[in-house]
């Protein structure tokens, strides 16, 4: 029998439906390797063992009456901003000790309803906000891989850095994640991993906790492009619960994969090409592009002017949106509560000490921007600088179906390396944001590694609510890629 | 632009986080260079264009008014730092 550790959501699903392993089995081998390794990488914040056996044996009993869901008997991650009924859920903040929602989020019900079983709940980057998993109260998630012949810990990017971390190093199948600049795509390049950031609406946000909602969107990290399809499967839904979850019927995606590139037409935005791009995402982006030629795809250079204002305009939308989201961490409702003198003394007290640096500097960048006499400079204009950018994808997109650029601009950095300077790490998300900000779908597949032995990312970017073609054109990267190392088990 | 200290204060004041004289000063540089970085901006021509409201052209939807959930205040206030009789309790406002 195959490490069943090893083995993707496809290829688990026909081995439990053949009876080479029980859903029990395949969830405790999991169980006992996040045992082993979580120490070490800190992915897991909040195992769940318990849960998760009960879980799987009612998944065999399912199986064993025939009644087999999409998901059935497959062991996942969820991040820690996915809100689980009775099970505690904190966004690695301070300020939310000790919830337990008396809710289930959209996005986790519908994947329990599939048979999915949860291991436990995901570290990720305070409030989602960051590029490293560095801002977690919980602590930093370590990154399973290291440069060739050095030992130093480097980050698993952010903030779904718990996620990417575990579906690398094999802890859980497949995991939950969110997007709201890059916060999918840029820790799956960082690890090697598949990620998939859904158009804006496909998933539901109802129950996850919220940071900018108009541009958050829920999506997974798995190993391969068809598992990210079976999870999207079941991910989306349009939800009553969600005015903003669109009406749309979800496809059959592994149905919408099929089929060649052939005589599909393929963008390149030459302003991805910017100045100081290192010579090895250069030549991985050239390679990606000749990939997609062998295949018979025509490939054209596409414009998209105003790329260069997408992340100073997120950084206006992002913080104003959450500075709005986050008013109501006050110490009355749920979690932490420091008391202070008067009603709002205690809201300081509470809010100063259960919000770390990070979100803290957001929250005030969001009330600066919001407060009176800065509305239309800031909010206003960074909103219309969105539509031109929404404009520049919706041109390009009449002459193309899909397009290709690099995921980040580097192989994943040390600790401590960006954190000193807050702009350098917004630089992270350059490639990844203007996708959010147009409400895109976007996915990260893994292409390549980097001189220092470290996995790559290509990123491919889709017209709304088409993430069939690009599931199919992500098979186009994996495969050409062919097998790519695996991170060594130093902490076995 | 640069903000200065009574700046910082007053945002501060306004989301409700009490920050030391140091987190002030650090918070005063880094706030201007973000939002220095950010004036670029004004570079770009945004006469007669809308702000985009939604990235996918939609009508909102609208439901019945009616209540479709609720009455279970004791699940409601089961987190509260601090409840009684299911209320949640605040420190007195009114003297």
């Amino acid at each position: 029998m195959p490490d069943l550790l090893d083995l993707s959501i496809a290829e688990a699903r026909e081995g439990l439906d053949n009876g080479d392993f029980s859903a029990k089995e395949y969830t405790e081998s999991h169980l006992k390797e996040i045992e082993s390794a979580n120490k070490a990488l800190n992915a897991f914040i909040l195992e769940t063992p318990e849960k998760a056996l009960e879980m799987a044996a009612k998944s065999d009993d399912r199986m064993a009456k025939g009644e087999t869901g999409l998901l059935e008997g497959i062991p996942l991650g969820i991040k820690d901003l996915f809100c689980t009924d009775g099970v505690r859920t904190t966004a690695c903040s301070h300020i939310l000790d000790g919830f337990e929602p008396p809710y289930e989020s959209t996005v986790t019900e519908n994947l329990w309803n599939a048979g999915a079983v949860m291991l436990g709940k995901l570290n990720l980057d305070e409030f989602a906000m960051g590029s490293s998993n560095e801002t977690s109260h919980y602590g930093e998630v370590v990154n399973p891989w290291r440069r060739d012949g050095d030992e130093a810990k480097l980050v698993p990017g952010g903030s779904s850095g718990g996620s990417a971390s575990a579906v690398a190093a094999h802890l859980c199948a497949a995991a939950t994640a969110t997007d709201t600049g890059g916060s999918i795509r840029q820790p799956a390049a960082f690890t090697g991993t598949v990620g998939l950031k859904p158009t804006y609406g496909r998933v539901s946000r109802w129950g996850t906790i919220a940071f900018a909602s108009s541009l958050d969107q829920a999506g997974p990290i798995t190993r391969t492009v068809e598992d990210a399809a079976l999870m999207l499967q079941v991910m989306a839904s349009h939800d009553p619960k969600d005015t903003t979850s669109v009406d749309v019927a979800v496809p059959d995606y592994r149905k919408e994969m099929e089929g060649k590139v052939k005589g599909m037409t393929l963008g390149i935005p030459k302003e991805y090409r910017v100045d100081g791009l290192s010579e090895e995402i250069e030549a991985l982006w050239q390679q990606g592009i000749e990939w997609y030629k062998d295949a018979g795809a025509k490939i054209v250079e596409v414009s998209l002017p105003h790329t260069k204002y997408a992340l100073p305009a997120y950084y206006i939308v992002a913080p104003a949106e959450a500075s709005s989201n986050l008013a109501r961490y006050d110490g009355v409702k749920y979690g932490l509560r420091v008391e202070g003198d008067s009603i709002d003394g205690m809201y300081e007290n509470t809010r100063a000490e259960g919000f770390g640096a990070e979100v803290k500097r957001r929250i005030l960048m969001g009330t600066y921007v919001l407060s009176a006499g800065y509305y239309d400079a800031y909010y206003l204009k960074a909103q219309k600088v969105r539509t031109r950018i929404k404009q520049d994808f919706d041109e390009a997109f009449k002459n193309v179906d899909v397009m290709l650029t690099p995921t980040t601009p580097s192989p994943a950095f040390a600790m401590g390396e960006k954190s000193g300077d807050p702009l350098e790490m917004y630089l992270n998300d350059i490639f990844t944001v203007t996708v959010n900000m147009a409400g895109l779908p976007g996915i990260s597949v893994p292409a390549g590694m980097s001189k220092s032995g470290l996995p790559l990312g290509l990123q491919l970017i889709g017209k709304p609510f088409d993430e069939g073609t690009l599931l199919k054109a992500g098979q186009v990267i994996e495969q050409a890629a062919g097998e790519l190392p695996k991170p060594t088990k130093w902490w076995a | 632009m640069q903000i200065n200290e009574a700046t910082v204060k007053k945002i501060a004041k306004l989301a409700r986080i009490k920050v030391t004289d140091q987190e002030t000063k650090s918070l005063e540089g880094e706030l201007s260079s973000i939002l220095s970085w950010v004036e670029q901006l004004n570079e770009v021509d945004t006469d007669d264009v809308e702000p985009l409201t939604s990235v996918v052209e939609t009508t909102m939807k609208k439901r019945e008014d009616v209540v479709t959930d609720g009455g279970y205040a004791q699940r409601v206030t089961k987190n509260a730092p601090l409840s009684e009789d299911n209320f949640f309790v605040v420190p007195k406002v009114v003297e």
